[in-house]
């Protein structure tokens, strides 16, 4: 392997990794927040034990996910220089300016947050949170509005040999970064949504502290059903858009070949790149493709066959995370319908409440193959029809970033091994039930004296 | 201009990133030294507890304005320094880990085990800056296209190591003065002589680093012809026997702040005698990486200043709020708590 694949692989690793972390702060943080206003609005203790046993799981996966994003800035010096210094001088402002405006907010709240408990009024705390998740929120904006420059560079003209800000506006407002934006957050709450309702679910069954378990319960529903529901159609306008300024990645995903007018859509295809065809295509839909993606039954659809074979993405992998990602995302919508419906009384639905505790990775696989089309359908353009990825690479050794991917397996493995059995442990503590309502000291309770 | 200012801000970055995230990094180091029980031990990762988090990101900050400002430097800085940098990150992220997982589990082989990660976890990457800037310092053999030739063990000689040690002391002394201040008893007493006994070893570092930067660098050039500049190194050694002399007074947070200021000291005299060179080249002074051949275009840096103006007072606000905050000493009523580490 030559040292831009390996620098491939472990970007790739790196960022899979790094995304088992960021989605669940994303809505995990926001459903905290609205959980500690709650108490202070009304005083009920039970809320604040929520607060307490959702935030100390968000915390624990909250420092992963920080300290993997420094390795993610990091390794567009060193695995991608040429790379940095052909863009950076549009892309690195925009992780500069999330690093000053967002993630300092982020990160020095959510310490006055855990360590504040007693040293701030309830009203203080409760916007302590918020403030981490507008900043969590607000961060995400300006790293995928770089990685939508990356997908359709705008705002920008080649000068000095390199390419140039000409319009910060357009590359902060650009149709693309906003959809990605939208379909990005939204999977992340529909993935907290699923992690509450989960492990909820996972305590009902068994009868423990269900009062507080209920209520997670119900709030998870509501907070997943909107934003389940709502990503059906914002992802359909952000394959939309794809579909506009990235023709080629939008034919992998459906492996189409040909050109069509009135594309059928196949449920189901073996795509067989060597001979530019699919070997098996079944559960054709007359005409559905050209009516979601162009929003006409007989309009024309792009096949591969119209770019040269160098400037086609991987088709395999495209087509089935794509297939994968939207079958599982219509599954969650349909899920979290049905737990809303049961948001009451979910007790009286035992087999809903154990498929939702099976169903808590799912939503983690969904992001990562949301990822995989986005990265892999882009290929082989590191910045969409300027730079290609095989030209973006470092002058390095293979021995040195073939060992250093190692390494990031390695202690990722060990790592990611070790924060989820602690989150699992702490899931499964059983919170103690709520002292009588009224009795709302805002400086007594904790809750559980776990492991001290 | 533009390119200047930002060579500036980036070099108050890196000093702020030293003095803050240094206090951290210094109380891993010394934590095996001064810690003796699990409840000392308890105390040191929570002296740091609301801070390391927000510490971290003036590194990220740094990171990303050179890659802002400088992308050409960003882009040789972080290729060339390959091997050191993924160390840094490796140790940086192991460390993190440390801080959040160590007291969530009762046991004394995984306790220990994360004691040692953070150890590591701060020792590395101590050691590492120094190890990096001294390199930077003295010029890095890059050629015209910027590739390094050269290997880790090329970074690793006497100056270089020379400005490790000098990192791994600055960050040490400065640690052992936040515990002494945060801490409460005996912890706080040996801290606080941990703290005056590495001193001494610093000031005899800082003086020979002194002394090998003019035979081994260029630093002192730009304050041969600007004079005045030499206000900086005075500032920063006035600074260092200051710290001196309030730790045998006691006077803890005093000691401490003198600790901030030599390091920003310290940081500002690296960078102020490299201007206007960011990454210097040891082959051929023509290669060298500079504040105006590697920088971004106007309007970017424009932005960018904006941006800062507004948003860097703010962060120091808020920051310093959070420190006003948690300006008590940690005590066992602290480790109680159910957030404690």
């Amino acid at each position: 392997m030559d040292v831009v694949m390996l620098s491939r692989l472990q970007f790739a690793v790196a960022t899979y990794f790094h995304f088992l972390f960021v989605p669940l702060t994303l809505g995990l943080v926001l459903l905290v927040a609205i959980m500690e206003t709650q108490f202070v609005r009304t005083g009920d203790e039970e809320y604040k034990k929520m607060t307490k046993f959702w935030g100390k799981l968000f915390v624990i996966n909250f420092a992963l996910g920080v300290v993997t994003g420094i390795t993610l800035e990091f390794q567009f010096g060193t695995n991608w220089s040429q790379y940095s210094k052909y863009v950076g001088d549009v892309f690195g402002s925009l992780l500069a300016i999330e690093a000053t405006t967002s993630f300092f907010l982020e990160s020095t709240f959510i310490g006055v947050w855990l360590f504040g408990w007693k040293k701030l009024s309830p009203k203080a705390h409760a916007a302590c949170i918020w403030f981490v998740a507008i900043a969590a929120n607000l961060s995400a904006y300006w790293i995928l509005a770089a990685n939508s420059w990356m997908q359709h560079p705008v705002g920008y003209v080649i000068r000095n040999s390199r390419a140039e800000l000409t319009d910060f506006w357009a590359v902060l407002t650009q149709p693309y970064a906003i959809w990605m934006y939208l379909h990005v957050i939204a999977g992340a709450y529909i993935l907290a949504g699923f992690f509450v309702m989960g492990i909820s679910a996972y305590h009902i069954l068994r009868g423990q502290n269900i009062p507080l378990f209920k209520r997670s319960f119900r709030m998870a529903a509501i907070f997943t059903v909107i934003f389940a529901v709502a990503e059906i159609g914002i992802g359909d306008i952000h394959g939309k858009e794809m579909m506009k300024v990235q023709p080629a990645k939008a034919a992998a995903a459906e492996a189409v070949w040909e050109t069509t007018k009135g594309a059928p859509l196949y449920l189901f295809a073996i795509p067989d790149e060597e001979n530019e065809r699919n070997s098996v295509q079944i559960f054709g839909i007359p005409k559905l493709l050209s009516l979601v993606a162009l929003g006409d039954a007989n309009a024309e659809y792009k096949g591969l066959k119209e770019w040269p074979k160098e400037e086609r993405p991987p088709v395999a992998i495209t087509f089935w995370s794509f297939r994968l990602m939207v079958a599982l995302g219509l599954f969650f919508a349909g899920v979290s319908i049905v737990a809303v419906l049961k948001r009451n009384k979910p007790e009286t639905s035992p087999r809903l409440l154990k498929l939702l505790v099976f169903c808590i990775p799912l939503p983690y696989i969904a992001a990562g193959l949301g990822w995989t089309v986005t990265e892999v359908g882009r290929q082989p353009w590191i910045v969409y029809g300027v730079m290609k990825t095989a030209d973006a690479a470092s002058n390095l050794a293979v021995s040195q970033v073939g060992l250093s991917l190692t390494a990031f397996i390695v202690v990722y493995a060990a790592l990611g091994v070790v924060c989820f059995w602690l989150i699992a442990k702490y899931a499964r503590a059983i919170p103690e039930p709520a002292s009588a309502p009224g009795g709302a000291d805002f400086s007594s309770a904790h809750v559980v004296a776990a492991d001290k | 201009m533009l390119e200047t200012v930002w060579f500036l801000l980036w070099g108050i970055l890196w000093a702020v990133y030293f003095m803050l995230g240094g206090f951290d990094l210094g109380l891993g180091i010394l934590s095996p030294y001064v810690a003796r029980s699990d409840t000392d031990k308890r105390i040191v990762y929570n002296t740091m507890g609301p801070f390391w988090d927000g510490n971290e990101v003036w590194l990220i900050t740094a990171g990303g304005v050179t890659f802002a400002a400088f992308p050409t430097t960003y882009a040789v800085m972080f290729s060339a320094l390959y091997t050191p940098l993924l160390l840094l990150l490796f140790a940086l992220i192991l460390r993190a880990a440390a801080l959040e997982f160590r007291s969530k589990v009762e046991g004394k082989s995984w306790r220990k085990t994360w004691d040692v990660v953070l150890f590591l976890g701060s020792f590395v990457p101590a050691l590492l800056f120094g190890v990096a800037f001294a390199n930077i310092f003295q010029g890095i053999p890059i050629d015209a296209d910027g590739n390094f030739h050269g290997n880790l063990l090329t970074l690793l000689n006497p100056y270089g190591l020379l400005g490790g040690v000098l990192f791994v002391l600055l960050f040490a002394v400065h640690g052992g003065l936040w515990l002494a201040v945060k801490a409460e008893g005996d912890l706080s007493v040996r801290a606080g002589r941990v703290a005056g006994q590495l001193w001494m070893v610093l000031l005899i570092v800082a003086v020979a680093f002194l002394a090998a930067s003019w035979f081994a660098t260029n630093l002192y050039g730009n304050y041969i012809a600007y004079p005045w500049l030499w206000l900086v190194p005075l500032v920063t050694v006035v600074a260092l026997v200051t710290t001196r002399l309030f730790m045998l007074k006691a006077a803890w947070w005093k000691a401490w702040f003198a600790s901030c200021l030599t390091i920003v000291g310290a940081t500002l005299f690296g960078v102020v005698g490299l201007y206007p060179n960011l990454f210097p080249s040891s082959l051929n002074p023509a290669y060298s990486l500079t504040a105006f051949n590697s920088s971004s275009s106007p309007l970017t840096l424009k932005i960018m200043l904006v941006v800062a103006l507004i948003f860097v007072p703010i962060v120091i606000a808020y920051q310093t709020w959070s420190h006003f905050l948690f300006r008590d000493k940690v005590t066992s009523e602290d480790l109680a708590s159910d957030e404690a580490y």
